[in-house]
């Protein structure tokens, strides 16, 4: 009750320094257009995001330890910060390398390039370098057995860490920073096959249904319905388990099943989308103009009207590809996924997740999962970033 | 305060591209009198519109207005607050679009769209407005006035539609309405109901108006007094008696004189010899609804064929049925005197190379993604065997037979085109066919007047150099005169009467011919006030209600 009273409170006196503060802005600027025509939601917008920040100022210089106990609170709100600020200088340090090297084209391009998608693409690059190299970084093997289990990460011997293993071991004594490096290759390389594998089965039957129309057409839609119509993770899970079962004791083939199973229950929104697109594009007069030229089937789907729906398939296959990767780490997370020993982000997080129950009075025993956790976040929020900033640009083209 | 509804002042407006601002409209001064007409036109770029828009404070987004003042009735609403606009805006100052059927929301009757400005604006209660708006539908002579505007808007006409949106500008009787080319999509017939009943409202209620159009002799009928626009600057402006007899500047006159191109008749055609394309017979349908009744007509060599007619006449159903898109359910094609297969599925790759196609909306015709030199490169490879260099000549050729620099054209791509850029690309993509047969469907109706006529210079010369024949589908008269050798006049899917186009603009005219012929608007100003009276008011289409 008493924290409702604050609340209210402090919203009503927000709303009054909002006003005040729009009315000052208002004389002091002799009537400006912009302060003249704001609303009062703006202002308090204007009011709640600067309590906002020095809020996150002042908690952001909290001791982090209290006699002796540390304040995880404060101490994840650290890193949290610190990693954000480091991205994004980062990132600007990135961009700026890139707008000065590179050819001309590539030049104009991170010119025009805001800080959120030059983040996603370095964090992407960088991600790519790692997964091709992961024989090259990683210190240890993925499978590797080494002495000490449950290593703390840090690699501070007083609070039970060690340097050798800068990020900890696992419970059987493997190396969390190996794994993850390996994680890389296993997780995004199969996630990046799945997608490309979704993409052209749904591609080329979505526009062969938008071109030919008519009972193909009905067919392939109803179909693609019925697979919609189940819930996907549900659905693959129950595959899964069939083919876990058919696989028998060779590991990689459940990878081959696994593959194939997301990438057909992940081409029915790829067939959706590209059916879509393709029809409005179907419409189009230099479709007609090629059809009348007696031009074949193929060169009407791959020359006049894949060109023109590159922009959106390729906006959805960024979006697709973190769906794929997550569902990936879901069924590795259930146990039916990428199969042990190999290193697997979604296994890493389960087989560590007990730990997060430290999170309470030993932050960096929890950290452990959360390092897998974080990969995958980093990742998927990476590809949203470039996803959203290739959409505005395609969009802003078209207008 | 003078009588000076409008006054602007040194109007300067930017548009932001490139993340840099460019001048739109360079300083443009205009004077509005209540209840004057000022016609505004200019080519499309020329900022007719954003003039329009920035009459009333408003631009679009990513345009500002820089500099200058628009003052309506001593506000200057470029200064004035988002609270005192919305008071003026729809109560005083109103705007007629475009497209009325872009323009309404599809959701909502119209009379109820009619009254949302009256009841917001607080000028009438909700029952009073929707009287109003009746009885301004009876003065714009809309069928039906009680029950109309209780239809949704996909369910009357576009020329009906449009009368209703210049209703709903009246519904709060405002002293200054923006037309912007409001009549520009509409056929010729229902365009004369539609100007009618605007000039007649702008009359009846002593408004001011802004008329923008790109046809001449549609604001010859509208304005008191004419503003040229070219490229964000006024070219010269005067009374439009004044304006139509004398103009001054050069530009204008090249407006002026571009209805004068003709084509020189050519002799009468051989009877005995077998005309290129032959129609014979053709009923075609759509579902079971059949939109052409037994169709016949010729195209001989080195002929035009203009073919005529409002839409939904069936002309373009006609052109599908001859490319082989619309299989005819009765009847079939001739081509030098072969009868070809109905669908062109079944054409061999020559059949299709006989006969090629060039569009009305050059936007569409051309694959946005591809490079003018794969665009016109691809019939020469596809139909002529050409690769490589070979290739390459050839469509340099075809450049320069459409009048534009091969070098500096070949790795552009469309977007980089103007639109009658566009157009020349896709007849020389027409042109690399070799074809002996071009259908033309409206391919001038989407350009400026200036950029048509050399259009239309362009397909004459190719005409006469490759002795190709045309079917040159139009619901432009003034197109027709200049380019047609014979004339096909189509209604409801039936051709009401063909001939050479000598005897074809000589009366005696069948009815409908002559209602068509009738409706072109001339650039005489007193040519609506003596057709109307000529028909009689009662008389124009199908809104024959008692005058009030």
């Amino acid at each position: 009750m008493n924290a409702l009273i604050w609340i209210i409170g402090g919203l009503i006196v927000m709303l009054a320094v909002a006003w005040a503060f729009r009315f000052a802005a208002q004389k002091a600027t002799n009537d400006k257009p912009y302060f003249r025509d704001m609303p009062l939601g703006v202002a308090f917008g204007y009011v709640f995001a600067a309590a906002a920040l020095l809020f996150s100022l002042w908690y952001f210089f909290q001791p982090q330890a209290v006699d002796g106990v540390p304040q995880p609170g404060v101490i994840f709100f650290r890193w949290a910060v610190i990693g954000l600020l480091g991205f994004a200088a980062a990132s600007w340090v990135f961009r700026t390398v890139f707008r000065n090297v590179g050819t001309e084209n590539s030049k104009k391009l991170f010119r025009s390039m805001p800080l959120t998608a030059a983040f996603g693409i370095m964090i992407i690059f960088i991600y790519a370098i790692v997964s091709i190299f992961a024989g090259l970084i990683a210190p240890y093997g993925q499978e590797e057995i080494l002495g000490a289990a449950n290593v703390v990460a840090g690699g501070d011997p007083a609070l039970g860490g060690n340097p050798e293993y800068p990020l900890g071991t696992d419970q059987i004594g493997r190396d969390i920073m190996s794994r993850l490096i390996y994680g890389a290759q296993n997780t995004v390389g199969i996630a990046f096959v799945t997608t490309c594998l979704a993409f052209f089965l749904g591609g080329s039957l979505g526009f062969l249904a938008a071109v030919l129309g008519g009972w193909l057409d009905q067919l392939l839609s109803r179909v693609v319905d019925a697979l919609m119509a189940i819930p996907s993770l549900i659905f693959s899970l129950l595959l899964m388990t069939i083919a876990t079962a058919w696989a028998g004791s060779e590991a990689w083939l459940v990878t081959i099943y696994m593959i194939f199973i997301i990438a057909v229950i992940d081409s029915t929104r790829v067939f959706r989308l590209s059916r879509a697109v393709g029809q409005s594009i179907v419409v189009m007069d230099y479709i007609e103009a090629a059809k009348l030229r007696g031009e074949g089937m193929g060169y009407l789907i791959f020359r006049e009207i894949l060109p023109n729906a590159l922009a959106p398939l390729l906006a959805e296959f960024g979006l697709r590809f973190c769906f794929v990767f997550l569902t990936i780490a879901s069924l590795s997370f259930l146990g039916v996924g990428i199969q042990p020993p190999k290193a697997d982000w979604g296994t890493m997080v389960r087989d560590l997740s007990q730990f997060i129950n430290f999170a309470a009075f030993a932050p960096n025993v929890a950290v452990t999962p959360l390092l897998a956790a974080g990969a995958i976040a980093l990742l998927t929020v990476a590809v949203n970033f470039v996803v959203d900033w290739m959409l505005h640009k395609s969009s802003g083209l078209k207008e | 305060m003078s009588d000076l509804l409008l006054k602007i002042r040194g109007l300067k407006i930017e548009g932001r591209s490139d993340e840099t601002w460019n001048p739109i409209i360079n300083g443009i001064d205009v004077d509005l009198k209540k209840g004057e007409v000022l016609g505004m036109i200019g080519e499309s770029g020329a900022g007719k519109s954003t003039v329009g828009l920035a009459a009333m404070g408003y631009t679009r987004d990513g345009v500002r207005i820089s500099e200058g003042s628009v003052e309506f009735d001593g506000v200057d609403l470029v200064k004035a607050s988002a609270a005192v606009k919305r008071a003026l805006l729809g109560k005083r100052i109103a705007y007629v679009a475009q497209s009325a059927a872009a323009s309404f929301n599809p959701a909502h009757k119209l009379i109820d769209q009619h009254t949302e400005g009256p009841v917001q604006h607080g000028v009438s209660s909700r029952g009073e407005s929707e009287l109003d708006g009746i009885e301004l539908y009876r003065r714009l002579r809309l069928p039906n006035p009680e029950e109309i505007g209780f239809r949704y808007p996909h369910q009357v006409s576009g020329g009906q539609l449009q009368r209703a949106m210049t209703a709903m500008a009246m519904a709060c009787r405002p002293d200054l309405i923006i037309f912007d080319e409001p009549t520009t999509a509409l056929d010729v017939t229902t365009q004369i109901e539609v100007l009618a009943s605007i000039r007649d409202i702008v009359e009846q209620f002593d408004t001011a108006a802004i008329y923008i159009t790109h046809d001449l002799a549609v604001v010859a009928q509208m304005a008191d007094k004419i503003k040229v626009l070219l490229k964000g600057d006024e070219v010269e402006e005067a009374d439009t008696r004044t304006m139509l007899s004398s103009p001054t500047k050069d530009y204008t006159k090249s407006l002026w004189a571009v209805r004068s191109f003709e084509r020189p008749a050519k002799p009468a055609i051989n009877v005995n010899a077998t005309p290129v394309v032959s129609i014979r017979n053709v009923t075609a349908a759509y579902g079971t609804v059949d939109v052409l009744h037994d169709v016949s007509f010729d195209i001989h060599a080195g002929r035009t064929v203009a073919v005529v007619g409002e839409s939904g006449s069936g002309k373009s159903t006609a052109a599908r049925c001859i490319t082989g898109l619309l299989p005819p359910r009765i009847g079939h094609i001739e081509f030098d005197g072969e009868p070809l297969p109905v669908s062109y599925k079944q054409r061999n790759k020559g059949q299709l190379r006989q006969a090629q196609m060039i569009y009305q909306m050059a936007d569409t015709a051309l694959n946005p993604r591809k490079s003018i030199g794969e665009t016109i490169g691809r019939p020469v490879e596809f139909y002529m065997g050409l690769k490589g260099r070979e290739k390459r000549k050839r469509v340099e050729e075809l450049l320069a037979e459409i009048e534009l620099e091969p070098t500096e054209y070949f790795n552009r791509l469309p977007s980089e085109l103007s639109g009658g850029q566009k157009q020349r690309i896709g007849i020389a993509r027409a042109l690399a066919a070799e074809p002996k047969f071009i259908i033309c469907d409206e391919v001038t109706s989407a350009l400026d007047q200036l950029v048509a006529e050399g259009i239309l210079r362009l397909l004459a010369k190719l005409q006469d150099e490759l002795g190709l024949s045309y079917m040159f589908i139009t619901h432009d008269l003034a197109t027709v005169r200049s380019i047609a050798d014979e004339v096909v006049v189509m209604k409801d899917g039936e051709v009401v009467e063909q001939g050479p186009k000598k005897e074809m603009f000589k009366p005696p005219h069948h009815a409908y011919t002559d209602l068509l012929l009738s409706s072109v608007p001339e650039m005489d100003p007193d040519w609506l006030t003596n057709l109307l009276q000529e028909r009689g008011v009662d008389n124009i289409g199908d809104a024959a209600v008692d005058k009030m």
